[in-house]
């Protein structure tokens, strides 16, 4: 009989997540992941103006804060035919790449680390030794004795006070924590300039879109008007502060999380769990949105099935073929014939049929999530930063195959040790690499643009609505720093008719379905726990996915309301 | 509740002179001269960091992520120096039932004494299944939490309005934090999210303090909800001398001229954005180019289109709001506003999507 176990909430997430696992003779046999919350979002954006729609579906999520409106307001200028100027294009690359540069880092270091790093063995580390061992890995300025030593005195005096804060009651002492003392107060130390840095990048968003979280977006281009010779809109003032953050972003990574990245991965070579399904699939591009398959656009876009490197399939968000989404095993029903449906056909019914709260347990046999199974072509995948490195090696695109193959043999690993928890770890990060030197690029080019005598940053011909035909319908897709996101749109006499979202977690956290588990449950099964009541390696293996439940719970409408709406996100 | 040294020792039948002495012991070991003295009694005197819970129910999370971002104080001071942040869950290393626990050791070791932060609405439709954590409701582990607490912050607009999932037709039934706590102090800090020095400035004023700030009588602290955006706004000169940006992008936008006309909500909207500003003072959506969306007033997501100006506000202004005094403050001006739209000879631009009917059809 296997013995099962339930970790709810699981922590350093955005949003709510709940994994139930069985155990047999202390390995997981089977897995099931749960989104645990919605928010009913789909008849508010319905009947709206369009222009508008940014600023709601935004608020899907407040971690990928930017990405959402970027999918959307992408959707509407596809459907409205609307070109953006090019300065518009290249500042929401920036953002793009700034939000992708935060995002990844934050992971590693607050929503990752304390799966792998031991912050009580810090205190028994010798700082002088930590000091030496981090300048030999890194120029970074903040290693000196002394500095260590500063950490670890005030992490002692915290801990001496009884009061433990975010750091009480976890696993410290789990034998899965591989790492000496001076790794994990070097960590540690990193822990926390990274809390510090992390505000500083989010600058970049405040010049361009005046805040972060939830920065602004325009229909048709940006709202941040360019005047190199005005005092009250973006002028070299504005643009030296977002060159300054670009540096400062660059120095970070290359400093300070690679080599954190490596130093640490380099004890947890014999952890290879982790590595779930074995397809995998990316929308690829940042910008131009037709060129998304071309090997080389930043991220190439592509599925690959089986882990087979040597084939790459074509993606088409708008092929009534490929992405449909399922309700088996999620609180939802259709109401016709067709078992799934590409989002432009998009339907979702609410049909909570799980326990009443309060519960201990979820009846895994019916459904048992608020997150859709969307299949590509009958099959789950996994989206993510491993995707867009293993479709961009398979593509032959240059940059990401040096990075990856420099990383293997830096690590002394073979290809096959991707396919894990440490490989989307490690992929996070090689990502992150090629995300800030694209940032440096795109503010160049901007600069090079506006020296050129280009100031214009939107395109007003199609802004009123007397200027759009009677009905469209429009798609907008890129990469989030979770992996592939599509937002679909159709519009009627100038309002909303429908709206989805497939988002990155959704495809990663979703429920079984006639395609198989999803790539969470996967990923969970075959790993030995080393105790069930502390499940690290669970913890391990959902962080390396980087979770964001709030974007993938689907925003559904009421058996209870009238007008059931077929305008949903997710 | 854990007691200061200073504390334990009265307890245990001591006097002030004795602790006195001890201090004065002390410092003399630790090699320091005899004015540390007070110094080293205040350190011996002070009360343990503020247990502080932090709930995650119906959100996205922009709040914690607008919380991270402080600058000042820095989040690491807050962590270390300030508040014992005992569940957030968003942070904490622990997880499951061992994230369940420690809040609950918080709930009883420092009853009476901990502060609740809650980010997010409160789903009550169909038994509340649309949010739950730990297999329970988020209205459960609120009115839990809440119980023994000085005080909750509800912080962000879904805690204060239920924000974009409390937008018509509200499918889940989100409501409010002071929907559901009736026997606390709640005090609101709205926005979507807030800015990050806001939040942190609220806990820190109560903490250095002693006591809860003052409140508007919409029940947010003065100290950054006293003002709209419009009475600070660095394009209010260009408003007064009737200088509109008539579309993005246009001669008008190039010179920083008022955004009134493309949609700006700041002349109701009360908020410290055009003063605090974002991401430690860097520049706020107004300076950015973008009118404000006015995401701290209640019902915003109900009130658009985005990009309409405010005509409807004369006559009907702001029926959700019962602030009678910043009603009557913000009626006026926005009369105002509308005059000096129509002064600059120009003709509203026909509003492409008609008011919503559900919220009072009154256009």
């Amino acid at each position: 009989m296997a013995q099962r176990i339930v970790v709810d909430p699981i922590t350093r997430i955005e949003g709510h997540l709940r994994i139930e696992a069985e155990l047999e003779d202390g390995k997981i046999v089977n897995a099931f992941s749960s989104g645990t919350a919605f928010r009913g979002l789909e008849r508010i954006v319905q009947d709206r103006d369009p222009r508008d729609a940014w600023a709601f579906v935004q608020r899907i999520c407040g971690v990928c804060t930017h990405i959402h409106a970027i999918a959307s307001i992408q959707a509407v200028e596809d459907a409205l035919d609307i070109t953006v100027p090019k300065n518009a294009v290249l500042i929401r690359q920036i953002m793009t790449a700034a939000q992708f540069v935060q995002d990844h880092v934050i992971h590693f270091y607050h929503l990752h680390a304390l799966d792998w790093i031991d912050v009580v063995s810090a205190l028994k580390a010798d700082p002088k030794a930590a000091s030496a061992l981090a300048q030999s890995l890194s120029n970074y300025a903040r290693s000196s004795p002394g500095h260590f030593a500063d950490v670890q005195k005030t992490f002692k005096s915290f801990v001496d006070s009884g009061q433990l804060g975010i750091f009480a009651n976890a696993y410290w002492g789990h034998p899965a924590y591989k790492l000496p003392p001076e790794v994990n107060l070097i960590a540690l130390s990193h822990y926390l300039d990274a809390l510090d840095w992390q505000k500083d990048i989010a600058r970049i968003h405040t010049i361009f879109g005046g805040k972060n979280p939830h920065p602004n977006y325009l229909v048709g281009g940006m709202a941040c008007t360019i005047n190199i010779d005005n005092d009250n809109t973006i002028n070299m003032e504005r643009l030296g502060l977002v060159f300054k953050e670009i540096s400062k972003a660059k120095a970070f990574v290359e400093q300070v999380y690679l080599p954190d990245l490596f130093a640490i991965a380099s004890f947890y070579k014999d952890w290879t769990y982790g590595g779930g399904i074995d397809h995998f699939l990316v929308y690829g591009t940042l910008a131009e949105q037709n060129k998304n398959n071309n090997r080389d656009e930043i991220f190439p876009g592509g599925v690959i099935l089986n882990r087979n490197l040597n084939e790459v399939f074509d993606v088409d968000p708008r092929d009534p073929k490929q992405v449909e989404e399922f309700v088996d095993h999620a609180w939802y029903e259709y109401s016709s014939a067709p078992e799934g449906r590409h989002p432009w056909n998009g339907e979702t019914r609410v049909k909570y049929s799980g326990p009443k709260p309060p519960y201990e347990q979820l009846d895994t046999q019916g459904k048992y999530s608020w997150i859709k199974t969307p299949l590509w072509k009958g099959k789950p995948v996994e989206v993510g930063p491993l995707a867009r490195m293993l479709v961009g090696y398979a593509r032959g695109n240059d940059p990401i195959k040096s990075s990856v193959d420099e990383a293997l043999q830096r690590l002394g690993l073979g290809q096959e040790a991707l396919f894990s928890a440490l490989g989307r770890t490690l992929a996070r990060g090689l990502e992150s690499k090629l995300m800030v030197d694209y940032l440096q690029k795109s503010y160049d080019l901007l600069l090079a643009n506006i020296k050129a005598g280009d100031s214009r940053v939107f395109d007003g011909s199609k802004w009123e609505p007397t200027s759009w035909p009677s009905s469209a319908q429009g798609v907008g897709f890129t990469e989030a720093p979770r992996g592939a996101l599509g937002h679909w749109v159709k519009i009627n006499n100038g309002k909303i008719s429908l709206y989805q979202a497939v988002v990155p977690t959704t495809w990663n956290a979703a429920p079984e379905s006639k395609g198989g588990k999803g790539p969470y449950e996967a990923a969970l099964i075959g790993t030995p726990l080393a105790d069930p009541e502390q499940p690290l390696e669970i913890l391990r293996i959902i962080h390396s996915f980087d979770p964001c439940i709030a974007c993938a719970a689907h925003i559904i409408d009421l058996k209870s309301r009238q007008d059931l709406g077929e305008c949903l996100f997710c | 509740m854990r007691d200061s040294l200073y504390e334990a020792m009265i307890k245990r039948g001591y006097s002030r002179r004795d602790f006195m002495k001890i201090c004065a012991i002390l410092t003399a070991m630790m090699g320091l001269e005899a004015s540390f003295v007070p110094k080293v009694a205040q350190a011996l005197e002070d009360k343990p960091r503020l247990p502080v819970i932090y709930l995650h129910l119906q959100e996205c999370t922009c709040c914690a992520e607008s919380f991270i971002r402080t600058a000042h104080p820095l989040l690491a001071d807050m962590l270390f120096n300030m508040i014992s942040l005992d569940y957030m869950e968003t942070l904490q290393a622990a997880a499951g039932h061992q994230a369940e626990a420690a809040k609950a050791k918080t709930m009883q070791d420092y009853k009476d004494h901990y502060l609740v932060v809650v980010e997010g609405s409160i789903p009550l439709q169909d038994d509340g299944v649309y949010c739950t954590i730990g297999g329970r409701t988020a209205r459960d582990i609120l009115l839990e939490a809440a119980r023994d607490s000085v005080a909750v912050i509800a912080f962000g607009s879904c805690a204060t309005n239920a924000c974009v999932q409390g937008a018509h037709p509200n499918p889940t039934g989100a409501v409010s934090v002071k929907e559901v706590v009736k026997d606390k102090p709640v005090i609101d800090v709205p926005g979507c999210p807030p800015i990050a020095e806001v939040i942190a400035g609220t806990i820190v004023h109560y903490l250095t303090f002693d006591r809860l700030p003052e409140l508007t009588t919409l029940g947010r602290p003065k100290a950054f909800f006293n003002h709209r955006i419009h009475d600070n706004c660095n394009r209010r000169a260009y408003f007064d001398a009737g200088l509109f940006v008539e579309q993005f992008d246009d001669e008008g936008a190039k010179q920083g001229w008022c955004l009134y006309k493309v949609g700006c909500k700041g002349p109701t909207t009360y908020n410290a954005c055009a003063i605090t500003q974002w991401n430690n003072g860097v520049s706020y959506p107004i300076k950015s180019g973008h009118p404000c969306i006015g995401c701290s007033e209640p019902g915003f997501y109900d009130d658009m289109p985005m990009y309409s100006r405010m005509a409807h506000i004369p006559g009907t202004a702001m029926p959700f709001n019962p602030d009678k005094i910043g009603l009557a403050v913000t009626g006026a001006t926005v009369a105002g506003a509308a005059a000096h739209g129509l002064a600059t000879g120009v003709l509203m631009r026909k509003k492409p999507q008609q008011k919503r009917v559900e919220k009072g059809g009154d256009e």
